[in-house]
């Protein structure tokens, strides 16, 4: 168990690496908690799977340092660095029953095979494949499998981290659940520093205390999934996290209105002058569609009625955006939108900016 | 619905009833023909029982050219099995190397058997050949054509030569079918080089090794062409495989009820030993629910 600061750290597949784009990940600064359960989340690509070899030892970082507990271990071998790494495929040893994968990494460290034999039999009760224990491994099912992989890194109870590589890939939707609930509990129960790493949101949100998410090999935001969901620091953050993502719409900001197009929209708080591109970014939670009264008039292209709500794909001006309807709610024929003034943020060239003031009865 | 018959239908099967009838089943029949009956010529043949299957199996010919079969057969397997996956290991598994190797280890492959018989006998001479002149020219009393240890030196040094490189190339497609991750997490488990070896290569190299045991088994077992080209069975009977006695006597001796009789017992040997083998390898590791193991 350990913390894990990443100093300065960058990595390029390329030997001589000129601009940013050569890097497969851009310079990182960041200390994770001994003990937090992190979720590295980004689409395919973003460098999440380069990050996560990096901690394991199986990638030396082009630049910067790693350290553990403050130790500098940047160039120590995946053996010396103590971690377990659960891969997106299976990896048991075929030939070996159930329990021989287990006490593998022990014996490999010398461990007295009392000590051996108490924490694999912990494990197993843990794992649930106490009818299992000594059969062979390879005519299990790719979930138990997986429970075997899980395994052989938790017996090492005192690994400085666990690390997961989209380790539900290969899994049955109704045993990812089960499997992604024990990872939990373990969590719980033993304390260990988890990365999980995912494209999938669901369980990068269910997983995790703190969510890292990745764009173009660029950490742009860690925070809570509150905080992911509420004031997404990115407008990638925005799209990639919320089932539909968040609208984001061009718009030009003075003070506390946003101009979109034609139309004009209040805002929690005055801006100062911004530059750049600017966009409006509001959940499709936050909008709400009405026939008549004040708002913005939409044409609607789409309706997906998926049970408990309707997406309504919407037009304003040219931009498209999402609403959500709740269940009853019908779909007006000349709707007008309003949007929650508090629930909208600002983007400058795709950053979050915050108001220099709260306007007041917003 | 009714099936209807048409007995047309049969006439689909003839083209390959024919190619099976002329291939194999007219030869086979053939040869089980002569080897239960005698015929003192003239095409004049009388039942001879299981008399020839008696003297074969009987003849201390047909034990020693046996036993000079298996004898070479596992000296082979002894050696190509090991020194192909020895090979295969340490080729590159990535790089523009992979195809200069891969290249290299086919080559032996696409030589005909005769000409590596050729090859060998020109190169073991001790007046022109590389081999057999460098040899004496460093002292050693190298002649494979009267001496038995050299004679057995050369061909199995020959066979090795022409055919480690398909347990290699067998051995190599095995290995690189292996996910990077199963290194990645035996590193992170600790595992030596040694226990990569026997718990992760090994294991996923059985299905090919299987393959490479059979054929380097059957292939090792039936030789002929090298032998009889570099040795012609000699020195004396040292190196009469059966195949090369079978030979002498069919078409040297013209004994055919003898060598029917030998032949079938030496494609039932081949055949029990294939089978047993076979079955004993697929059945190595695989997972029975029932199965305990404490």
């Amino acid at each position: 168990m350990a913390q894990i600061t990443l100093d300065k750290l960058a990595h390029s597949y390329l030997p001589h690496p000129k601009t940013d784009a050569d890097f497969a990940l851009k310079q990182i600064d960041h200390v994770w908690d001994d003990g937090g359960a992190y979720a590295l989340l980004g689409p395919s690509g973003c460098g999440k799977t380069t990050l996560l070899n990096i901690i394991s030892g199986l990638l030396v970082p082009s630049k910067g340092k790693i350290l553990f507990d403050g130790r500098d271990i940047t160039t120590f071998q995946p053996e010396q660095r103590n971690i377990a790494q659960v891969f997106q495929f299976p990896v048991i040893y075929d030939t070996m029953t159930v329990r021989q994968n287990l006490e593998f990494p022990l014996k490999n460290r010398n461990v007295p095979s009392d000590e051996i034999s108490k924490r694999v039999n912990e494990m197993i009760d843990i794992l649930d494949l106490g009818d299992k224990a000594n059969r062979k491994a390879r005519g299990l099912t790719a979930d138990e499998k997986q429970k075997i992989s899980l395994g052989r890194g938790l017996v090492r109870y005192d690994v400085n981290a666990i690390l997961f590589d989209e380790p539900l890939t290969v899994i049955d939707p109704h045993m990812k659940w089960q499997l992604r609930t024990k990872l939990k509990d373990l969590h719980r129960q033993l304390g260990h520093t988890m990365i999980y790493v995912t494209h999938d949101q669901t369980e990068a949100l269910t997983f995790a205390d703190k969510v890292v998410v990745m764009y173009e090999g660029e950490v742009v935001q860690i925070g809570t999934p509150e905080e992911l969901f509420d004031e997404p620091q990115h407008t990638f953050v925005g799209y990639f996290i919320g089932s539909p993502g968040m609208n984001i719409i061009p718009a030009s900001v003075t003070g506390a209105t946003a101009q979109l197009g034609t139309h004009s929209v209040k805002l929690k708080g005055a801006y100062a002058k911004l530059e750049g591109k600017t966009e409006i970014g509001i959940r499709p939670e936050f909008v709400t569609m009405k026939s008549s009264g004040k708002g913005l008039p939409a044409t609607v292209t789409g309706v997906e009625d998926i049970g408990r709500f309707k997406i309504v794909r919407a037009n304003i001006e040219g931009n498209d955006l999402n609403v959500v309807l709740n269940e009853g709610e019908s779909v007006p024929a000349d709707p007008l939108l309003s949007f929650d003034s508090a629930r909208i943020n600002i983007y400058q060239n795709d950053h979050l900016v915050r108001p220099q003031s709260t306007a007041k009865g917003a | 619905m009714e099936k209807t018959y048409n007995n047309k239908a049969w006439l689909l099967v003839i083209p390959v009833f024919l190619l099976v009838a002329i291939s194999a089943i007219i030869p086979i029949m053939t040869v089980i023909n002569y080897s239960f009956q005698d015929t003192f010529g003239k095409n004049v043949f009388f039942w001879a029982g299981t008399e020839w299957f008696i003297d074969v199996l009987r003849s201390e010919r047909f034990h020693d050219a046996l036993g000079r079969n298996l004898l070479f057969s596992f000296i082979i397997l002894c050696i190509e099995i090991p020194l192909g996956i020895a090979i295969a290991l340490s080729m590159p598994k990535k790089g523009p190397w992979v195809p200069v190797c891969l290249v290299l280890m086919a080559l032996p492959l696409l030589i005909p058997w005769n000409v590596v018989g050729t090859i060998w006998q020109i190169f073991g001479r001790g007046d022109i050949g590389l081999l057999g002149y460098t040899m004496s020219a460093i002292g050693i009393d190298y002649n494979y054509t009267n001496n038995v240890f050299d004679a057995w030196a050369t061909i199995i040094i020959m066979d090795v030569w022409h055919w480690t490189s398909l347990v290699v190339l067998l051995c190599y497609a095995g290995l690189v079918s292996i996910p990077e991750a199963y290194y990645q997490a035996a590193r992170i488990d600790g595992a030596s080089k040694w226990s990569v070896f026997r718990f992760i290569q090994l294991p996923k190299m059985q299905g090919v090794l299987i393959i490479a045991f059979l054929l380097r088994f059957m292939d090792s077992f039936m030789i002929y062409t090298e032998p009889f080209v570099l040795t012609g069975g000699g020195p004396g009977n040292s190196t009469t495989f059966l195949s090369i006695d079978l030979v002498k006597q069919a078409i040297g001796q013209f004994d055919l009820g003898p060598a029917a009789a030998m032949s079938l017992i030496y494609q039932l040997i081949v055949l029990l030993v294939c089978y047993v083998f076979f079955t004993v390898m697929s059945n190595v590791g695989t997972d029975k629910p029932e199965e305990v193991e404490e």
